[in-house]
């Protein structure tokens, strides 16, 4: 019976071999640091896509050395190709939008941080939880083993719009192989976050520890559940719409090709699909994904605020409610991604309307962090720096959205770079600022060794003025009737503005550059950083409780009992300014 | 080795005291048994991780059935080379079949709560009921197989009309779920066999099995029914 017993009660017990422990790890922990680790390489790979594109557009008849190394025939005499410029675009979007801007700030903080925030040893379903991410790890390779297939990976843009998208080779380079390469890796990425959703969702549901009730969550754990919530239901559509697009491909239906439909002076052998049904099912997904993305920066900025502001915030359930608002509102405006595609105008006016309505929430969750910061006095380090860099980034990149918001503005700036500017803006850079932040407050939890402040501090100055530096020109590009997707800009008018895109190709490179004194950082603590004490920040939520890093059963196979709100900070406690969440004393606050 | 489970230092003050119990986290660690726990309070315990998780998989599934739904709505009715199927009549049996394996599996069910009450001779009972309804789980599976090749026979490919496309793409993704459905009553059986099944394994198992039924059912009406 003892031996039954035991069995049940931990899901797994300690792994002792290489493969157990760091591989196919069941642990919550190790599945967080590999997710981190994929984010990692992605955005570095990424990164080096968007300076190629940036020189090229700076500099197009400069032959770029070693280019024709990662391209068969896109790349002559290492002079990049127009088609080239398109598949490094879309390579660089879906591997920002999937691999990073999900992977990092939703997965790899989520698995890590989400069952010790709410006092569980670990997600209900570990296997799951790893199949999760080497599904995901798979879904990567396949996407880049697409550099290395007949004529390279696709052109047609992260959004893959139908019919150029369906109909295979005849369409373009990439469009064979390259295409289908593209919807498996994917659809094979949607079965990872819904594997993954499953785990955050039952875990923040069923396994809180006694006296967590759902109000005693901290704001990361709540950022992260509505995510999950958003991707369970956003992945749950993407995978079909991407399990028709490779029919359409390999088995000649016709769910997304029109009939009549001449590609290349050749008649396609489809019949009677429809183009716009491919952009439904897609920004059906799309537009919650933007949130996917910047709803745990969210979360983990209120985390990181509070724990420097050293008081709490104006209202915990404001920030909440209008985290499930976004969240509710997202799946109600992906119409305004499709102003100029050709629906009935009717729908871009229904469309609009809640585009401008989900501002509330957004301006709610911004004023209730401006409100609370003004007159306290925040602890300026690498991570709380970083935190008000996203609230920059996400203000300044929202404020360009009430104008896209409108179609009849959108109709002129849709295909410029205007809206490049805002998406970067609004979400990539925010989200990857909140990525910043959560790394330098909780790497020495994970590692158990501090981080750099100085070099943090100057990181974050080069990132936080080159990013600004970089995308406030598109805008004014965008203005100026700068078309996106374009390879070069030969034309007349244009010709003024390219010493617009040196500036940006320079800064581009300059804040890349940049990056590389974080990865230092990042190495050299893992290694030879301070030994970072249990609670370095003073902070209040129970991943402060166990040691850093945390072992392997977390809380030591005992459970610890919440007895506060997470945020009793600026209160008399027997520690300092603040209680722990599991601290039995009582609180001023009554909380 | 059982686990012992320490319980943590009690709250002094009884505001404190009152507004733990009203909170909703009280059952974290759900998943630990205490020590003393006998192998029928195991055997009973019903783990609501599972129940969740089984609840939030069948929302993701409706969602990428409503996908596929909006997907047939558009591409019937806004094409003119829809050309609408007759169902093969084989579907009426096996839609039959599976309705009938829900019936086993809650006869399963059934027997198996008398299992706990302490029937032991329940269990090979509760075990030949959840093997009809595994067999039933495969004739179905046949039975869509059949499916296909009738309208082979007739002619009507993968890609030859957009009815045939959704039929054969939905039977199918509904199929390959009803597999997995399969595999969890292995998973439950081979548990049981053992004695060491627990109810809320069991109730997930058979909630994702009726849900397939119900699936089905509406799939059925949906390839059906003429816009």
């Amino acid at each position: 019976m003892h031996d039954m017993s035991a069995h049940v009660a931990h899901h797994h017990t300690p792994p002792s071999g290489f493969v157990q422990k760091y591989v196919f790890s069941l642990d919550h922990k190790v599945i967080g640091k590999q997710y981190y680790a994929l984010a990692l390489v992605a955005v570095c790979t990424a990164m080096v896509l968007s300076w190629l594109m940036r020189l090229h557009l700076a500099w197009p008849n400069m032959a770029i050395p070693g280019l024709h190394w990662i391209t068969k025939n896109g790349a002559a005499g290492d002079l990049m190709t127009p088609d080239f410029y398109l598949q490094l675009m879309t390579m660089h979007g879906t591997i920002m939008v999937f691999f990073v801007l999900t992977t990092a700030p939703f997965a790899a903080f989520g698995n890590f941080f989400l069952p010790i925030q709410v006092g569980a040893e670990d997600m209900p379903f570990p296997h799951f939880n790893m199949m999760s991410f080497w599904v995901t790890c798979a879904a990567f390779l396949v996407l880049i083993s697409s550099f290395i297939v007949s004529d390279g990976p696709t052109l047609a843009g992260w959004t893959a719009y139908a019919p150029l998208s369906a109909v295979g080779a005849t369409a373009g380079p990439g469009q064979g192989d390259g295409q289908v390469l593209w919807a498996i890796s994917i659809a094979l990425f949607c079965v990872g976050q819904l594997l993954g959703s499953l785990n955050f969702i039952t875990t923040t549901l069923d396994l809180r520890t006694k006296g967590m009730s759902l109000m005693r969550l901290p704001l990361s754990a709540w950022g992260w559940f509505v995510t999950s919530c958003m991707g369970l239901t956003a992945f749950a559509v993407l995978l079909p719409a991407c399990i028709l697009l490779i029919l359409d491909h390999v088995a000649g239906t016709s769910f997304f090709v029109p009939s009549n439909l001449v590609l290349n002076d050749q008649l396609q052998p489809h019949s009677g699909g429809s183009t716009l049904l491919w952009q439904h099912l897609f920004w059906f997904f799309g537009h919650p994904e933007v949130y996917i993305a910047i709803v745990p920066g969210m979360g983990i900025v209120s985390h990181i605020l509070l724990a420097n502001m050293r008081r709490p915030l104006l209202s915990y359930k404001a920030i909440l409610y209008s985290m499930f608002s976004l969240a509710f509102l997202s799946y109600m405006v992906y119409g305004h991604h499709m102003f100029v595609s050709g629906m009935n105008p009717f729908s871009s006016l229904a469309f609009s309307f809640p585009t401008l309505i989900i501002t509330i929430p957004s301006t709610i969750i911004v004023l209730i962090w401006i409100g609370s910061l003004y007159g306290s006095k925040l602890r300026l380090n690498s991570a709380s720096l970083f935190a008000l860099g996203f609230i920059s980034m996400f203000v300044s990149g929202g404020v360009s959205g009430f104008f896209l918001a409108q179609p009849s503005i959108d109709i002129m700036l849709h295909g410029t770079y205007f809206v490049v500017g805002h998406f970067h803006l609004v979400m990539a850079v925010a989200a990857i600022f909140g990525i910043f932040a959560g790394t330098y407050f909780w790497w020495p939890k994970m590692t158990g060794r501090m981080m750099n402040e100085t070099l943090g501090k100057v990181h974050f100055w080069l990132s936080f003025v080159g990013t600004y530096c970089i995308f406030m020109p598109f805008h004014y590009l965008g203005i100026m009737g700068n078309v996106r997707r374009y390879a070069q800009f030969v034309d007349d008018y244009l010709q003024p503005v390219l010493g617009v895109h040196k500036f940006i190709t320079v800064c581009a490179l300059i804040t890349g550059a940049a990056q590389l004194i974080f990865i230092y950082n990042l190495i050299h603590s893992r290694w030879w950083g301070k030994d970072a004490p249990v609670n370095p920040w003073e902070a209040t939520s129970l991943e402060w409780t166990v040691p850093s890093p945390p072992p392997f059963d977390n809380f030591g196979g005992q459970h610890p009992m919440v007895y506060h709100d997470p945020y009793q900070y600026g209160v008399a406690g027997s520690t300092g300014d603040y209680i722990m969440q599991n601290s039995p004393e009582p609180s001023p606050t009554g909380q | 080795m059982a686990t012992t489970v320490q319980e943590p230092p009690q709250v002094e003050a009884p505001s404190d005291r009152s507004r733990l119990e009203t909170g909703n986290g009280g059952g974290g660690w759900r998943n630990v048994v205490p020590a003393e726990g006998s192998l029928k309070g195991l055997e009973d315990h019903y783990s609501p991780a599972s129940r969740t998780g089984i609840w939030v998989a069948i929302a993701a599934i409706t969602m990428s059935f409503a996908a596929f739904t909006s997907a047939l709505v558009v591409r019937q009715g806004g094409s003119t080379d829809w050309r609408h199927l007759a169902l093969p009549h084989i579907l009426y049996l096996n839609t039959l079949i599976l309705l009938s394996s829900s019936v086993t599996l809650e006869i399963g069910r059934w027997r198996f709560r008398s299992f706990i009450g302490g029937e032991i001779g329940s269990k090979f009972r509760a075990l030949h009921a959840l093997y009809i309804t595994l067999m039933l789980g495969m004739l179905f599976i046949v039975g869509q197989y059949v499916a296909w090749l009738q309208l082979k026979a007739e002619g009507l490919y993968l890609a030859t009309n957009p009815s045939s496309s959704f039929f054969y793409v939905l039977t199918a993704i509904h199929g390959l779920h009803v597999i997995g459905g399969m595999a969890g009553l292995i998973y439950v059986i081979r548990k049981l066999s053992k004695s060491a099944l627990r109810r809320g394994t069991l109730a997930a198992a058979s909630h994702y099995w009726h849900f397939m039924d119900i699936l089905w059912i509406y799939l059925l009406f949906l390839l059906w029914m003429k816009l």
